[in-house]
């Protein structure tokens, strides 16, 4: 879609996100997070210009030391003189809504510096919202020209594994010694990471949670064949991470890097591997073939989405589920019949309009 | 649409700015907000004005609760409104101070586009009544 469809106040926020003004993009994605009515038309407009940055997903257990790594690599990134977009998913209180977003604190050597946009958000409402959020925020930064784009969450579910989908390069952070780690290990997560951290390694058990993580990463291989190189011994920390058993089977076997956030030992290691990890995607094409992954999954998520707010306005027209519900305890129908009932007509212009593309089709 | 509804949420900033390091009071606050159902993001300590204002115009917040124990709010308070102003952001953002700020003072920080100024046993109910009221999601 184009911006003509957008309203006179999208097109000026469209316009100034385009000409680079920060407070446009906030509140861009303030509309994005409160789902105002006109932020899809808005998202759509920006779609064009979405692709060419760099997205990257931070996730590891709370206190894993995530925000302070991120915001090491930020700051090499601005040494650099790329842009950087961080989006900063916390938890929020599921019985109040309320939360405390404190990511930002850990964000200090670029604070004062507009060329690094960090955005905070929390989970509101809706189940599989975030995601859509953070997706949708990820996009307008995209637009806007950050070269980089930084998500940052928790690991502890579906939700924080959809989130980090929406990058192409996922880190895992993992901090020594901790049996939680091997819980999110176990939870997923491990399937996700493209490049695992040992943050805090200047702890003593960081060498045996590197052996760990070093197995299981290595365990997810195909047997080596023959000639295969550096699997039977476990990778050097030193060794470069862009070397590291490029010979898996999908051509990449995640690297396991060492790195002291606090005074940001080992993050040019990180810095280096997240982009040899984008030059794989990109010459083994992984890359399109991840972009059109995701949009797979945007398209599902939307459709489900407005096809569940299709269905409450169906039950709604028909008096409500509630006095649905009324019929059913006095025993007059079954959910089944009413749900029947509900989806027919739907069913039916389906059908109706297949039948008619067909038709045309068939001309 | 009617599930379609907007997600909308109080956002604020909870800021300490300058060399003054006394954050139990901006701890209860945010604490306090939070539990009233608001997004907080805490700045953390030693902020300098520049700081406070680009996390208030990135994080788009409809609150800015500036906390100061040190007495440097005649000269640190008028950056932070000054540099909100710069980015179009002063206008739509609810500005509150508290801490130890002397009666002649509140008045001029009113004056500057404070909306209120919490001194010392202050209610937390009544800060957030006070937020309830003058602030909210656009």
């Amino acid at each position: 879609m184009s911006e003509r469809h957008l309203s006179a106040e999208y097109t000026d926020l469209y316009n100034r996100i385009l000409t680079g003004d920060h407070s446009a993009l906030a509140r861009a994605i303030t509309r994005i997070e409160n789902r105002t009515p006109g932020h899809r038309e808005l998202l759509s407009a920006l779609y064009d210009h979405t692709g060419s940055a760099t997205v990257l997903g931070v996730t590891g257990s709370p206190g894993a030391g995530k925000s302070t790594l991120v915001d090491k690599l930020v700051g090499q990134y601005r040494a650099r003189d790329e842009t950087v977009g961080v989006v900063a998913v916390d938890p929020s209180s599921p019985y109040t809504g309320g939360s405390v977003l404190g990511d930002r604190i850990r964000m200090n050597s670029t604070a004062g510096d507009m060329d690094v946009f960090v955005r905070s958000m929390s989970a509101r409402g809706q189940l599989g919202g975030l995601s859509t959020a953070t997706a949708d925020a990820v996009k307008a930064l995209d637009a806007f020209g950050k070269d980089r784009i930084i998500v940052e969450t928790v690991g502890a579910g579906q939700n924080e594994v959809d989130i980090v989908e929406t990058a192409e390069t996922v880190v895992v952070v993992v901090q020594p010694g901790s049996g939680d780690d091997v819980q999110l290990l176990k939870a997923g997560i491990l399937e996700i990471g493209d490049i695992f951290v040992v943050n805090k390694a200047d702890m003593d058990e960081a060498a045996g949670t590197v052996a760990e993580l070093e197995a299981m990463v290595h365990m997810d291989e195909p047997a080596p064949a023959g000639v295969a190189s550096g699997h039977h011994a476990p990778e050097r920390p030193g060794t470069d991470p862009g070397d590291a058993g490029a010979d898996a089977e999908d051509g990449w076997t995640p690297p396991v890097i060492q790195t002291v956030g606090t005074t940001g030992v080992g993050v040019d290691k990180l810095r280096r591997a997240v982009d040899a990890h984008r030059e794989h995607l990109v010459d083994s094409g992984e890359r399109k073939r991840r972009r059109q992954q995701r949009a797979e999954t945007e398209i599902r998520r939307l459709l489900q989405h407005d096809l569940a707010v299709l269905a409450d306005q169906t039950a709604e027209s028909k008096g409500g589920t509630d006095s649905l519900a009324r019929a059913v305890a006095r025993g007059e129908s079954d959910p089944y019949q009413v749900v029947d009932e509900l989806v027919g007509p739907l069913e039916a212009a389906v059908c109706d309009t297949a039948a008619t593309q067909k038709q045309d089709d068939g001309e | 649409m009617s599930t379609d509804q907007t997600q909308q949420a109080t956002r604020c900033l909870v800021a300490k700015v300058g060399l003054d390091g006394h954050d139990r009071g901006a701890h209860v606050i945010a604490r306090a907000f939070r539990d009233a159902g608001f997004e907080v993001i805490y700045s953390g300590l030693h902020r300098a004005p520049e700081e406070i204002v680009q996390a208030a115009v990135q994080e788009d917040v409809d609150v800015l609760g500036i906390s100061i124990l040190s007495g440097a709010h005649n000269t640190l308070v008028p950056k932070v409104i000054e540099g909100l102003r710069s980015y179009d952001a002063f206008e739509d953002t609810l500005i509150v101070v508290g801490g130890i700020i002397p009666d002649e003072d509140t008045a001029e920080l009113k004056e500057l586009g404070v909306a209120e100024v919490f001194g010392p046993g202050t209610s937390i109910n009544e800060t957030v009544a006070f937020v309830r009221e003058h602030a909210g999601p656009e």
